[in-house]
């Protein structure tokens, strides 16, 4: 699976969970600050990645952006 | 077969209430943190008295409401995970202050799910002995189990109880299926009051007592992912559609919680009462305490379809249909 296909994924279900049209995600969002996830927010987008993607995503990974979201995604789904 | 009804419902919590404010002066964490992710404002707390004192007050209620002789009440179920001790059971001692003299009792422990698990085996063994009544509770002081310098827990938790009184009867029958299901395998997601042994012989200190640990995300997810499972198997299996049902009586730990499930469910916010603004996750007592409250003000009626759903420690899970 490509990036770009990762990327559509990781954006319907951001947009889903924050409420906000998928045209203002984008790959630089921070996800806190841009996006104003909170901590449960993210809980959700996680969760919903892990089931869309069948991997395991750990909650204390390095992830601010968007981009950083869909690189762990690739990894996981690398190492699968 | 003989039919088990709802008699009557009440509810008993402590006066002493401690605000987001009250917590945000002993932890770092604000009443905006805390309401935003929780839908928490305050809790009551339950300075001196036990488990067992406030299910007490609430089988008082019980009786005082249906005017039953105490001698008819066959079986007090407590569902706690904060007993006053191991032995005697909180339901042993609620019997011995009500004097109950014909009434077995026992405690049962599934935590959040404590309540539905504990109506079922009451209304269960209801049927299958000459019980005429029977008293099923939800009580917790939750405060002595919560490490009140962890502002990740000890936010979310409150103290309280509420019960039923069931009757068996021949014309109402209010239980028309149930959903138990349990999850072992993510037993330490949320572990309190966990005990070690000793270790060596003669042990060097008593053996001690761990407050709440809670690995949230995986909860949250448990919670998001097998309550609406677990509501749509029992719909499906007793033949009622989710548009039949008039309230969704969910476990209070969190709001958020709530509002992914409605939105999983397909099913309007508005048929999700709540009230864990004012106490908290109250554990087994958070599903009757709602029950208690929505009757108190009118919202429940003879002839709607109620779903009661707890979730929680175990990991455990249990959604059952009520018809009022």
């Amino acid at each position: 699976m490509t990036e770009e296909q990762i990327f559509e994924k990781v954006r319907e279900i951001a947009a889903d969970q924050l409420e906000v049209d998928q045209d203002d995600i984008k790959l630089t969002s921070n996800i806190k600050d841009d996006l104003d996830a909170d901590s449960l927010d993210f809980f959700e987008i996680m969760n919903e990645l892990e089931d869309a993607f069948d991997i395991k995503l750990e909650s204390d990974e390095d992830v601010v952006t968007i981009d950083d979201v869909v690189k762990y995604v690739k990894k996981q789904l690398d190492n699968k | 077969m003989k039919k088990v009804k709802i008699n009557q419902i009440a509810s008993y919590v402590p006066a002493y209430t401690v605000s987001n404010d009250d917590l945000s002066q002993i932890m770092d964490t604000s009443d905006e943190w805390i309401s935003t992710r929780t839908g928490i404002r305050e809790r009551r707390i339950s300075l001196n008295e036990n488990t067992s004192v406030l299910c007490t007050k609430v089988a008082q209620q019980l009786i005082a409401k249906a005017q039953i002789p105490v001698d008819e009440i066959g079986l007090i179920i407590v569902a706690t995970m904060s007993p006053d001790a191991c032995t005697p059971s909180t339901a042993a001692l609620v019997q011995g202050q009500i004097k109950a003299p014909n009434a077995i009792a026992f405690d049962i422990s599934a935590a959040c799910s404590g309540f539905i698990y504990g109506m079922e085996i009451a209304q269960k063994m209801m049927r299958m002995s000459d019980f005429k009544y029977a008293i099923v509770i939800g009580g917790e002081v939750l405060s002595k189990e919560v490490d009140w310098t962890d502002r990740t827990s000890a936010v979310l938790f409150g103290d309280g109880a509420a019960g039923a009184l069931l009757e068996a009867n021949n014309d109402v029958e209010a239980f028309t299926g149930t959903d138990l299901k349990t999850f072992g395998n993510l037993g330490d997601r949320l572990v309190a009051g966990e005990t070690n042994p000793i270790g060596e012989f003669p042990p060097a200190q008593f053996t001690t007592f761990h407050p709440f640990k809670m690995d949230g995300r995986a909860v949250y997810k448990f919670a998001t992912t097998e309550v609406p499972n677990s509501i749509e198997r029992v719909c499906d299996q007793n033949h009622v559609s989710l548009n039949e049902v008039d309230y969704f009586i969910l476990h209070q730990a969190n709001i958020r919680i709530i509002k992914s499930i409605a939105k999983k469910l397909n099913q309007p916010l508005t048929k999700f009462p709540n009230n864990m603004e004012r106490y908290g996750n109250t554990s087994a007592a958070s599903v009757p305490l709602l029950l208690a409250e929505m009757r108190e003000n009118g919202e429940l009626h003879a002839g709607q379809t109620i779903i009661l759903s707890g979730f929680g420690g175990g990991l455990t899970i249990g959604s059952q249909i009520i018809k009022l």
